[in-house]
């Protein structure tokens, strides 16, 4: 199940978001452990990024509380989170059309953790190490009208990471990605994790979810539904009802059989 | 190849590109009526190009659009969806702060018959988790539901051909089940579909044909269980 509540470094307890009277999130709790790679997925509308939302202070909770390296953030501005190192990217990409890559992952930095911020000249040397390791050097003086969607998904990472996070909130970074780029995107967040990042995402994608993440968690109409290891979760009858449906659940259990047999 | 003599569509020896930059080299394609075609490729290979220039937004250079016999080569976008093509863009891009009724109702803005009603009906019965949503602002559904509003606002132009640009982008897998579910209805009840699609499993599995795009050219086209077990595909793009 989950990992010691005590080594936990970011913790969620009943944490719950209404809007109007809908609770698109309701009474969550969760804990993520230093170091672990975790995925949330869930059905559409199930509240994965109001979730994320809440954690990175985009919305102040109406209910329980997030701690961060054992102090509460619920309800602390975006920035301020950015600052205690909580780096998080946005489903649609919106990178700054009119520079080029290079100063794109510069500007994580200059607003990023108080690790990132040390100044113009700092913020281009962590863009040059977050685009080397993103896999963006080669087009870092490429203005990002020219980039294709694998790349603009590769920036937002190398944007988010460039804050110097602890924890790292990926939303959807691989929808629209065929298999192969998805395998590349998958060694970019092993790479990331590999510097020390925790990693907390959400995918649809299921071959990232059981290719990276040490544990899932199925979030269904705003509350946790599952919980546990990949392989386990999406053999649950539960989350095959309520998120992957029988077919899909069928081709899974196939494919897992052909990747072995291979 | 399973194409009748004159079809639906014929796409020949077309380039296409934005500004200078040239995207589409020589592609050859047809759609026959009543027939499923998913066109794969990695991302930047041009598939949602092409359909900009099917649906007019993007101009050809050189090469044919032909509809039905007709040459629409560089057609405005308005007389294409009057000769029944209709564009699913990718992303949905619905009127978010509009009522999902007059999302629907917009993809009959050209039609001056009596029937858009008969064909609302049907709409509401391909996708019924939309019945009592009408009244809401597109924008507050769930990704599923906008997707479900972007195709029906698709088929109320009651088009000949049907171009869905990744159906699957962001949705739940068991959505994309039930989706890829009415798509095989509404390809039964007589309309064509072109499918652009990242999931290319999935494309494949419910396409009669498939077109391969790499860097702009059809490297590969056929039956899509032909397309499925070809080496190459089965590297490059589904990972196997």
């Amino acid at each position: 199940m989950s990992v010691a509540t005590a080594a936990a470094q970011l913790e969620l307890r009943g944490v719950t978001k209404r809007f109007g009277g809908v609770a698109a999130v309701d009474g969550v709790s969760l804990a993520v452990g230093k170091g672990e790679i975790v995925g949330i997925i869930g059905p559409n509308g199930a509240g994965k990024t109001t979730l994320l939302n809440c954690i990175s202070g985009v919305f102040r909770p109406d209910a329980g509380d997030i701690r961060w390296e054992g102090t509460s953030i619920a309800g602390m501005q975006p920035y301020r989170v950015a600052r205690l190192g909580i780096g998080r990217t946005f489903q649609i990409v919106r990178p700054f059309g009119s520079m080029t890559v290079r100063e794109n992952a510069a500007i994580g930095a200059l607003f990023g953790s108080n690790e990132a911020r040390k100044g113009p000249r700092e913020a281009f040397a962590i863009a040059d190490e977050v685009l080397e390791l993103v896999g963006l050097k080669a087009k870092a003086a490429h203005p990002v009208a020219a980039l294709t969607i694998p790349d603009r998904k590769r920036l937002e990472v190398a944007r988010a990471v460039a804050t110097r996070p602890h924890l790292l909130l990926l939303d959807e970074v691989m929808a629209g990605l065929n298999n192969v780029e998805i395998d590349e995107a998958l060694e970019m967040v092993r790479a990331v994790h590999a510097t020390g990042v925790t990693v907390l995402l959400i995918e649809h994608v299921m071959r990232v979810i059981v290719g990276v993440c040490d544990r899932a968690i199925v979030l269904e109409s705003g509350q946790v539904l599952a919980e546990g290891e990949p392989e386990v979760v999406l053999r649950d009858e539960r989350v095959i009802q309520a998120y992957l449906g029988e077919r899909y659940a069928k081709r899974l259990r196939a494919s897992g059989a052909e990747d072995r047999t291979n | 190849m399973i194409v009748s003599p004159e079809p639906l569509l014929r796409v020949h020896g077309l380039n296409a590109g934005f500004d200078a930059v040239p995207v589409l080299f020589g592609i050859d394609l047809e759609v026959g009526p009543a027939e499923l075609i998913a066109v794969v490729g990695a991302n930047g290979a041009g598939k949602s190009t092409l359909l900009g220039v099917l649906s007019g937004l993007v101009r050809a250079t050189s090469g044919t659009v032909t509809l039905g016999g007709e040459d629409m080569t560089n057609a405005r976008p308005e007389a294409l969806v009057r000769r029944g093509i209709a564009h699913v863009p990718q992303g949905r891009r619905l009127f978010g702060t509009m009522s999902v009724e007059k999302n629907l109702l917009l993809g009959a803005y050209l039609r001056r018959d009596r029937e858009v009603g008969d064909d609302m009906a049907q709409v509401l019965d391909h996708f019924p988790a939309l019945k009592d949503k009408l009244s809401r602002d597109a924008g507050t559904l769930s990704g599923g539901e906008q997707q479900m509003v972007a195709i029906g606002r698709g088929l109320m132009a009651r088009p000949k051909l049907l171009m869905v640009d990744e159906l699957s982008l962001g949705l739940a897998p068991k959505v994309v089940d039930e989706l890829i579910d009415v798509m095989r209805e509404i390809n039964r009840e007589g309309t064509a579909l072109l499918l652009v699609e990242q999931d290319v499993l999935i494309a494949l599995d419910v396409a009669n044909r498939a077109y391969v795009l790499e860097n702009g050219r059809v490297v590969l086209s056929g039956l899509a269980a032909e397309v499925r077990d070809d080496p190459g595909v089965r590297r490059a793009y589904l990972g196997l």
